[in-house]
């Protein structure tokens, strides 16, 4: 006995010497272009959403010169504006098809006199169109934001706000701006980290609109009241991050992506790269779906160790949205595009840093028309076009349909989705909310099932159960009768039993 | 040694050790001073009732619903994780003997052993039926999953505690000093048996180099 004992602990050393020996080898995996995180964050390869269509320099578009350090693209209707703020110019082109980019024209001044009296452009960073038509540039090096006309008369300009919490100092630099219907402008500034600078549609600041919280941790803070006046000087201040850039949807909500968030805060929940901000400023983002360590959801890529000379988290510096609510972010860390749905859920993620197409050096801008993506690459000084591939308008058009409440076209979309991709777990989501809304609620459960969907499982479940105990009441009734009958009826025999054993008259 | 396994008196004696596991969950005082002193608990049913804690920790991971657990099975590593309840259990027993043999405890480390697994007992109970239970449930009602699953946890600690001061004859508070020093004289146990495997793959890397560079070398 003693002898077996010793043997099975033996064994059991043995195993654990063996547990902790064995090595994690870790081995390069060539990627695809596109890949997706499943519900564990594990990367999958997918097929391609969008592809590079076509790349466009300054030679395809027939310039007169050399693009140099771009900042910004704004598209509206069949018209991309350029900013070529190396140039000081911005150039309006008309997009013919997708393959097609032609110079319409070229404005490197604007007609009638500024307050300043200056009429040229100084490093213009940003252009906006309101719905009037009206043209709005951020005309960083001037340090003023500009309204004009659809044919570049001047109306008006904004200057630094008046504002006692400004620093007085502080060089105002415009870079992205937004206008909404009423023509009011949101801007982005250098060095204000405070929200976004809002103006009026007569040009008088209002406030600051949807100021990132500020992030800081416990930690830091008690960490703070013992640290000296050096160690204070030394510390990073608890600021909130300041937006890289801003988009305003058709109903006037404006997506804002901020670059420099840290690892700690993405993970923590302290900050957030992306925000859906209302007309009050408030961040309305329905974040979930996207994995976690945490409870926090990541924008962005998950694993932000350093590989290729890059590390930390993506850092977005610009973002669009299609009419669907999905959104696209560009990450300049890693030159990759992030899309997701209005329920915050990874549609895919594409690109890289690198020379090839659909690579890029050092993404600055995105904008689209209709569903093709213009990218604009400020080292490469080149726009790629992006377009959808047929799994990405398979996605779309059964996103859409569902929407629209075609829920058997969106089921045989999402059938097809999965056709191209086995491993795209909206399509498995997407297929049981169709069976949902078609009251297949075990087809729709085992959906749900499969890719750890548990709220919409619960809810295709309790129709479940509810139709079933309809269904089989009078089995429970009969069943629940039986197990309170059967233990009072045998107690009655028994006692009948007992008086008859222990009755007087049956004694002998 | 299997001469046993046909005996019908053992058998019986067996299962009634096993039953009265059922008593001790209810009446844990006079259970686990019966348990001992009495001589009313075998080995066999301890061994009987951890083996059906262990099994019941690896069934609910596959037949709870994905609600409440949702296992990544490509990590999950069968012997580590039945490891992961006997280490920490074992520790407890040899750590818990070892302090209190010196001061007066009156258990023996079988009897401390015998006496731990009995006060497992609500966990299986409780876990199965709960179990089974979580697959007609919704996210909405995933509260009572959640007190339940916790009120068997609490059962365990209350009985145990109870259990440890009728083995070894304590009174409540030197009971309750005794386990918070087990906790420690465990992690105490942990890192000397941690020092020792590192110390041991050391030695045994120096011998494979050895051999390596021979082999090398011929």
């Amino acid at each position: 006995m003693k002898k077996q004992f010793l043997r099975v602990g033996a064994l059991a050393l043995a195993s654990v010497i063996l547990a902790g020996s064995v090595s994690l080898s870790s081995y390069a995996v060539e990627r695809s272009y596109s890949y997706n995180y499943d519900y564990w964050g594990d990367v999958q390869d997918t097929p391609d959403f969008y592809e590079p269509c076509k790349t466009f320099t300054w030679k395809d578009l027939n310039l007169d010169k050399k693009i140099t350090n771009p900042q910004g693209i704004t598209a509206y209707g069949n018209f991309l504006y350029l900013c070529d703020s190396g140039n000081n110019r911005i150039i309006k082109m008309k997009s013919n098809s997708r393959e097609s980019l032609e110079v319409v024209d070229i404005y490197d001044h604007f007609n009638g006199d500024s307050i300043s009296g200056d009429n040229t452009f100084s490093t213009p960073t940003d252009v906006a169109i309101s719905e009037d038509g009206n043209i709005f540039v951020a005309d960083k090096g001037n340090a003023r934001i500009l309204k004009l006309d659809k044919d570049f008369n001047y109306i008006m300009e904004f200057g630094k706000p008046e504002d006692s919490s400004l620093d007085k100092d502080l060089a105002f630099a415009p870079s992205k701006i937004v206008v909404d219907t009423a023509e009011r402008v949101y801007a982005v500034a250098v060095g204000i980290n405070k929200g976004l600078l809002k103006y009026e549609n007569d040009g008088t600041f209002t406030n600051f609109h949807g100021a990132p919280p500020a992030s800081y941790n416990l930690l830091d803070y008690i960490w703070k009241k013992f640290a000296s006046q050096e160690q204070l000087m030394k510390m990073e201040s608890f600021v909130p991050t300041e937006y890289s850039n801003v988009y305003i949807n058709e109903d006037g909500f404006i997506y804002a992506c901020a670059g420099a968030v840290s690892e700690e805060d993405l993970k923590g929940g302290t900050g957030q790269n992306t925000r859906l901000l209302n007309l009050l400023g408030s961040d309305i983002l329905v974040r979930n779906g996207v994995y976690s360590e945490g409870d926090f959801p990541v924008y962005g890529d998950i694993y932000m160790g350093s590989g290729g000379g890059m590390s930390g988290p993506s850092q977005f510096i610009d973002i669009t949205s299609f009419p669907n609510e999905v959104f696209v972010c560009l990450d300049k860390n890693r030159g990759r595009l992030f899309s997701y749905d209005n329920q915050g859920r990874l549609l895919f993620c594409c690109g890289g840093n690198g020379n090839m197409d659909g690579y890029f050096r050092n993404p600055v801008a995105l904008d689209h028309i209709g569903y093709d993506i213009y990218v604009l690459d400020q080292l490469d000084c080149a726009i790629t076009v992006f377009t959808l591939t047929n799994f990405g308008e398979l996605v779309f058009s059964a996103m859409e349909q569902f929407d629209q409440g075609k829920y058997d076209e969106s089921l045989s979309d999402w059938q097809q989705v999965i056709k191209y991709d086995g491993n795209y777990d909206l399509a498995y989501i997407g297929i049981g909310r169709a069976y949902l809304r078609q009251k297949e609620y075990k087809t729709a459960m085992e959906y749900f099932k499969l890719k750890y969907d548990d709220e919409n499982y619960s809810k295709a479940y309790r129709q479940y159960r509810k139709i079933w105990v309809e269904d089989h009441i009078v089995i429970i009734v009969i069943v629940l009768l039986v197990l309170f009958l059967v233990p009072t009826i045998i107690g009655k025999i028994k006692s009948i039993k007992y008086e008859f054993a222990t009755a007087d008259i049956f004694k002998v | 040694m299997f001469a046993s396994l046909f005996s019908k008196e053992k058998w019986q004696r067996y299962l009634k050790s096993l039953k009265f596991a059922l008593y001790c969950t209810t009446h844990p005082i006079d259970g686990f001073w019966d348990l001992t002193h009495e001589r009313r608990g075998t080995y066999a049913a301890a061994n009987t009732i951890l083996f059906i804690t262990i099994l019941t920790r690896i069934l609910r991971l596959r037949y709870t619903s994905f609600i409440f657990i949702r296992v990544y099975w490509e990590d999950l590593n069968i012997l580590t994780y039945v490891l992961s309840i006997l280490i920490p259990l074992g520790l407890f027993v040899i750590g818990n003997w070892a302090l209190t043999t010196l001061f007066d405890g009156k258990g023996r480390l079988g009897q401390v052993y015998m006496a731990t697994c009995y006060a497992l007992t609500p966990y299986s109970l409780i876990n199965i039926p709960l179990m089974i239970f979580s697959n007609f449930i919704t996210t909405e009602e995933a509260q009572f999953y959640s007190v339940v699953g916790m009120i068997a946890l609490i059962w365990v600690a209350f009985i145990g505690i109870l259990g440890m001061s009728q083995v070894h004859e304590y009174s409540f508070g030197k009971n309750i000093i005794f386990l918070v020093a087990t906790v420690f004289a465990m992690l105490v146990m942990i890192f000397l048996l941690m020092l020792f495997f590192s110390m041991i793959t050391q030695g045994v890397a120096y011998f494979v180099s050895i051999a390596k560079e021979l082999l090398y070398r011929m």
